[in-house]
């Protein structure tokens, strides 16, 4: 399958604790090009995981390196332009839905085409002059996408993308990054407690039990 | 403006009498307050009068190094005291000394070199004292609102921070949000002053038999330059403690315990 993928990241006993309590414990995989799904079940390190990819969070112990270098050799703002993480929750900035994606896109120095980037989303164009604060959770999701995507990320990190929405809303968010997979040259790190979103989505799979990488391979053979 | 007038201890002991009546309401309606009402009096007294012996010694002295010195403890307990009301932002001391700092010497420099008061203990302590009060009050509610607004826009600061922007810009709004909270009361009060409340140093002039339109005069110089330290202050404590909630690899620091 992903076989031949170039690795995209590598975590090298990666710990790292929080209040005392140990949310990754020498963890140690690969992540390759292409649509990666991280499960397990909540609070087994899988957000936590996510956050270290785009040095949002520093391990304790251990290293994670991004196309063959150490992340810490990264400029941390250059990555996060690159490696773009979409958080569980929607937490866009006050304004419009434009403007959000006009703040994110000038951060990476682009220039803005919000039509395209809020199409790519599953959104209407119309949706560019909207107020975030009458958004549906859903919509926000997929405002906080096109926010990601306009910044013209290399590897998008999704952590429970569809968690907070119903089982149609959550069809159509899957249906909508299996077509941006088709669309651009990106990959993709999804972070799911759902072993059946990662059959449907990813090629790739790390699965998480408390703190550790208790599997990962290709899909078939982790979810066989 | 060369007034004074005396003030006995028979008369501050038969003030006491609306201590006592205080007391008495807490005791009647079950408020509990009857032993920090006593307590409230008795510290303001000591407090008071060795403050007053400080000042008394320090005007008969002449001397700005005495000024220097009293300002200087003043600003060390603001930041302590101000410090206790910040307690969600980490290491605000620091940022908090040197709002402090920086609003008390900038304010008063700037009413000297103006030619508004002159260099004298007489004008320097009780100005700088009020500076110092309100510059402390400002910043502890500055920080203290930083503090709640940074704990309850985590989800939000790193999401902005996910994008590639620098803590200053993630933290953006939060900080925009403590300063104006910092600044906003005494705003407000100012605008009101005259009409729902006299301020104390006209009331003090006024009692001490000042003619009415000094007395409003230096009102109004107080006000004024006391709108220039609190927001001084408030900036100067909201731009270096929001720094303390990232790391230089902007980074939102786990939140204190």
């Amino acid at each position: 399958m992903r076989d031949h993928a170039p690795v995209l990241f590598a975590l090298r006993a990666v710990s790292l604790s929080r209040g005392g309590r140990r949310v990754l414990d020498s963890v140690s995989a690969v992540i390759p090009a292409g649509a990666t799904a991280v499960i397990g079940p909540s609070g087994s390190g899988k957000s936590t995981l996510l956050r270290l990819l785009n040095r949002l969070a520093e391990p304790d112990a251990g290293s994670v390196l991004y196309r063959d270098r150490p992340l810490a050799e990264y400029d941390p703002l250059a990555l996060r332009r690159e490696v773009a993480l979409v958080p569980q929750l929607p937490a866009l900035l006050e304004g419009t839905v434009e403007s959000n994606l006009r703040f994110a896109a000038g951060l990476a120095g682009k220039g803005l085409d919000a039509r395209r980037c809020l199409r790519l989303a599953g959104l209407e164009a119309g949706f560019a002059g909207r107020d975030v604060s009458r958004l549906s959770v859903g919509e926000q999701q997929r405002a906080m996408l096109a926010r990601a995507l306009s910044q013209g990320p290399k590897v998008l990190l999704l952590d429970e993308p569809t968690a907070a929405l119903d089982q149609a809303a959550r069809d159509a968010v899957e249906g909508t990054l299996a077509e941006l997979r088709r669309e651009l040259d990106i990959s993709i790190v999804l972070v799911s407690h759902d072993p059946e979103q990662a059959r449907r989505l990813g090629d790739w799979v790390v699965r998480l039990e408390k703190g550790r990488a208790v599997e990962s391979g290709p899909l078939e053979q982790v979810l066989a | 403006m060369n007034t004074s007038i005396h003030v006995s201890l028979g008369q501050v002991a038969a003030s006491l009498a609306l201590v006592a009546l205080a007391a008495a309401i807490s005791f009647w309606r079950k408020a509990d307050l009857e032993g920090d009402i006593a307590i409230a009096a008795i510290r303001s007294f000591v407090q008071l009068t060795a403050i007053g012996y400080a000042i008394a010694l320090i005007f008969e002295a002449d001397t700005i190094w005495l000024v220097l010195a009293l300002l200087a403890v003043m600003v060390a307990f603001g930041a302590i005291t101000a410090r206790a009301r910040a307690a969600k932002v980490p290491g605000a001391f620091w940022p908090l000394l040197f709002a402090l700092t920086v609003a008390g010497a900038s304010t008063l420099g700037l009413v000297v070199a103006l030619g508004v008061f002159d260099p004298t203990p007489r004008y320097l302590v009780p100005v700088g004292g009020m500076v110092i009060g309100n510059a402390m009050t400002a910043s502890a509610v500055a920080l203290n609102r930083l503090g709640d607004e940074v704990s309850d826009s985590r989800a939000k600061i790193e999401a902005t921070l996910a994008l590639g922007a620098t803590a200053q810009q993630a933290a953006a709004p939060t900080v925009r949000r403590a300063l104006r909270s910092g600044m906003i009361t005494l705003i407000d009060s100012t605008k009101t002053t005259g009409l729902i409340f006299f301020p104390g140093t006209m009331v003090g002039m006024l009692l001490a038999g000042a003619d009415p339109t000094d007395a409003v005069r230096l009102q109004l110089i107080l006000l004024y330059a006391l709108l220039g330290s609190v927001a001084i202050a408030a900036l100067v404590a909201t731009t270096l403690a929001y720094r303390n909630f990232f790391t230089p690899a902007q980074q939102l620091r786990e939140a204190v315990e």
